[in-house]
């Protein structure tokens, strides 16, 4: 039973979703700067500006620097605060993405994800939030327009947790789902301000009463207490997001947990992946499901920190796990692989595991790579032998 | 949108009953001109003020964890973003004071080193003036990357010594002239923007009140001596300031909404710049035989700067 209001269903496309939920949110500052393909939230954003539907202080910075270090001022001044950005731009933040974590701050960042240069491609893959993953963010993945939606909707309640604390990146394909038009549901305006609250600020700056210093020199005698800390806060935040997650659904109807699991239970081969290739996923698996073969899907929607236990314990009893990473890390495997892969350790019996790339640059996943990447799947869960741990697919030799 | 600002002069009874708002204790060098700038400047205000404080030697020895020397709210963030972070914290203030959250009248001041500002931090500061946030952004340009040792950055001055620009045999010392950032921020058209010196604290906090008073944004360049990249007394460094502005090195100036004026004019008591560099280490190579040419060329920049900002004064004065 959902207690909140139903909106009926609407054609829009992801950034249309997210910057919606902004609006919802209307966030005390938020700090714009353009890049393919998150530009169109910022540039919906400013309309709900120019057009008094927000009460938002909004800064034009003159870099995605700027805007992570207006972000961070303002953050500490004692409000909410937001950005959007891709690829170059979060590249370019990267120095004050570990400063926002830091200081413990609950910024959220829009992240269209894109593929990181070079070559220049302006296009979907996870190459920017992989490269971010050890910033001290969480991280949230959504498949669609919808649960980028539901996610930024939650992000702040997950952010601003006391036990938390730590800025969050809530992710979505470039272009694949940021420029699609999908239907979704949108909350009523008064539903989602009543779940995400009022904010309250630990230690505001403008606070003369009690002035702080922030951001002090912290040498060897005291940095690794520091680090410590905020190791601790991550450890909170899987049980949070199980909490707003649970209140979410409850409340709208719509379920999410640290990841998803699709004909999971009782699959022998499973694939993972993250954010819009899920979709394509899905339907494959139903495909191989009418064909008598059990297949199964897992999604991650936390990406960081990374729930390990849970993660192990859905995969444990799969004979074969194929990881898909729409990012790579040249030299080692892909970053989503190698995450399952610590996951599964504590059970090395179970499923042979191995890792494809695809998707880079924005190049599509189609149901017959899916299909391919399945039968595969099968032959390993019939042999257990691994030809290759890792392997490019979909691309020229 | 700006007005012009009639601040009244600083009189030294009006401070005697203020408290310094940097404490003592931190630990900046012996004789370290920055330190005497900030408590001059903290000095000057009366509203409750924000600090932004950009990576450097500033900002690593006020605040040493679990120590602070700040009485005031202070932030730092990073190196080349102290005007960012001042935009963002300035922009949570008007959000807040919109919405009622916060009653009291506050103000805002950046402070970067040379390198901060003139360098790295550059372009975080033209945005931040450009965007018209109402903040101050006070350089204390000792003219070099002090913290991180003495290197060389675009506000040092020509022929001086470096540990990137060591004077050698083949190369002596930095060949260019100093970058001129108060005039490019004047080119900004921000509210005010002037050039102090801690030797005139008078001129100084006069010039800070009239900045946190105008309506926009605001620069101040201000010298600040360093005994170790100068190689100089630590007992020296108020009378090297003062002699930086008395032989034109350093002037004495402010642009308000356009206008511009030249606030100390040696007229024919003019010191040549020997008088400023001869005390420092850092331009000794200059007298050694054979880079004569480097003194007259010093001299020539200085003068024709000079000669710029007198006609700038004259076209753009009152
Ligand atoms: C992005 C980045 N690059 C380099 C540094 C190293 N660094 C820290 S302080 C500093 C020098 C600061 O020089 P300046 O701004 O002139 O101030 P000063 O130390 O002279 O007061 C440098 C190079 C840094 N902290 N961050």
């Amino acid at each position: 039973m959902t207690t909140a209001t139903k909106t009926k269903m609407q054609a829009v496309t992801g950034n249309q979703a997210v910057a919606e939920a902004l609006r919802q949110i209307d966030p005390d500052v938020i700090a714009a700067y353009p890049i393919t393909p998150s530009t169109e939230i910022m540039q919906r954003f400013s309309e709900f500006v120019s057009n008094g539907k927000v009460e938002t202080e909004l800064i034009l910075v003159e870099s995605e620097h700027s805007a992570m270090s207006a972000c961070i001022g303002a953050s500490a001044a004692g409000g909410r605060v937001a950005t959007a950005t891709s690829a170059q731009g979060l590249a370019l933040m990267w120095e004050m993405l570990h400063i926002a974590s830091g200081y413990r701050l609950p910024i959220m960042i829009s992240l269209v994800n894109r593929a990181l240069s070079a070559p220049l491609n302006i296009h979907g893959d996870h190459s920017d939030g992989m490269g971010a993953r050890d910033t001290g963010w969480i991280q949230l993945y959504s498949e669609n327009a919808q649960e980028a939606y539901d996610n930024s909707v939650m992000a702040y309640r997950i952010a601003e947790h006391v036990d938390v604390r730590l800025p969050i990146m809530v992710c979505m394909d470039g272009f694949i789902i940021s420029h699609s038009i999908e239907s979704m549901q949108f909350l009523e305006d008064e539903d989602v301000k009543k779940f995400v609250g009022e904010h309250k600020q630990i230690d505001p700056l403008l606070d003369f009463d009690n002035p702080k210093s922030i951001g002090a020199l912290v040498l060897p005698d005291y940095y690794m207490e520091h680090k410590r800390a905020q190791h601790e806060a991550t450890t909170k935040v899987k049980q949070v997001v199980l909490n707003v997650s649970a209140e979410f659904g409850k409340k709208f109807g719509r379920d999410y947990g640290l990841f998803e699991t699709y004909r999971l239970e009782d699959a022998e081969v499973v694939l993972v992946a993250l954010n819009s290739a899920a979709g394509t996923i899905k339907d494959e698996v139903d495909r191989y499901r009418e064909k008598g073969v059990k297949a199964g899907l897992l999604k991650p929607r936390l990406f960081r920190p990374f729930p390990y236990d849970e993660v192990g314990d859905a995969l444990k009893n799969a004979k074969a796990v194929c990881v898909m990473d729409r990012a790579d890390s040249y030299g080692g495997h892909g970053p989503l692989f190698m995450e399952v892969a610590s996951a599964l350790y504590p059970h090395r019996q179970g499923p042979a595991l191995f890792n494809k790339v695809y998707g880079l640059g924005g190049r599509d996943l189609m149901p017959h790579h899916v299909d391919q990447v399945l039968d595969e799947t099968i032959e390993v869960a019939k042999t257990g032998a691994v030809k290759m741990i890792k392997e490019y697919i979909t691309v020229r030799n | 949108m700006s007005t012009t600002t009639k601040e009244k002069p600083v009189t030294l009874k009006t401070l005697t009953n203020k408290q310094d708002l940097l404490s003592g204790g931190h630990r900046m060098c012996a004789g370290c001109g920055a330190p005497t700038v900030v408590r001059q400047v903290l000095l000057a205000i009366d509203e409750p003020v924000v600090i932004s404080n950009a990576t450097g030697c500033l900002e690593v020895s006020t605040c040493l964890f679990p120590y602070t020397a700040w009485r005031v709210p202070w932030m730092h963030s990073a190196f080349e973003n102290a005007a960012a972070t001042a935009s963002g914290i300035e922009t949570m203030y008007r959000a807040l004071r919109k919405k009622g959250k916060i009653k009291k009248n506050m103000k805002f001041i950046a402070f970067g080193g040379d390198g901060g500002t003139y360098d790295i931090g550059f372009q975080a500061l033209s945005g931040a003036m450009e965007r018209g946030h109402q903040l101050l952004y006070i350089c204390y340009d000792n003219g070099a990357y002090m913290n991180t040792g003495i290197q060389r950055s675009s506000a040092t001055p020509f022929g001086a010594n470096t540990t990137t620009c060591p004077a050698g045999s083949k190369i002596p010392g930095k060949l260019q002239k100093r970058k001129d950032l108060t005039r490019i921020m004047a080119a900004h058209n921000v509210a005010y923007a002037a050039q102090a010196s801690p030797h005139n604290w008078r001129d100084l906090m006069t010039k800070v009140k009239k900045a946190l008073a105008s309506d926009g944004p605001a620069y101040m360049g201000i010298v600040a001596p360093c005994n170790r990249g100068w190689r100089t007394q630590t007992d020296d460094s108020i009378l090297l300031s003062r002699l930086a502005v008395e032989t034109c090195y350093w002037p004495l100036y402010e642009v308000e909404n356009g206008t511009w004026t030249i606030n100390y004019d040696p007229k024919d008591k003019k010191k040549p710049i020997t008088e400023w560099i001869k005390p420092q280490g850092r331009f000794k190579h200059l007298f050694a035989p054979g880079n004569e040419w480097m003194l007259e060329k010093f001299q020539q920049i200085v003068d024709e700067d000079w000669e710029s900002l007198k006609k700038l004064q004259g076209t753009f004065g009152r």
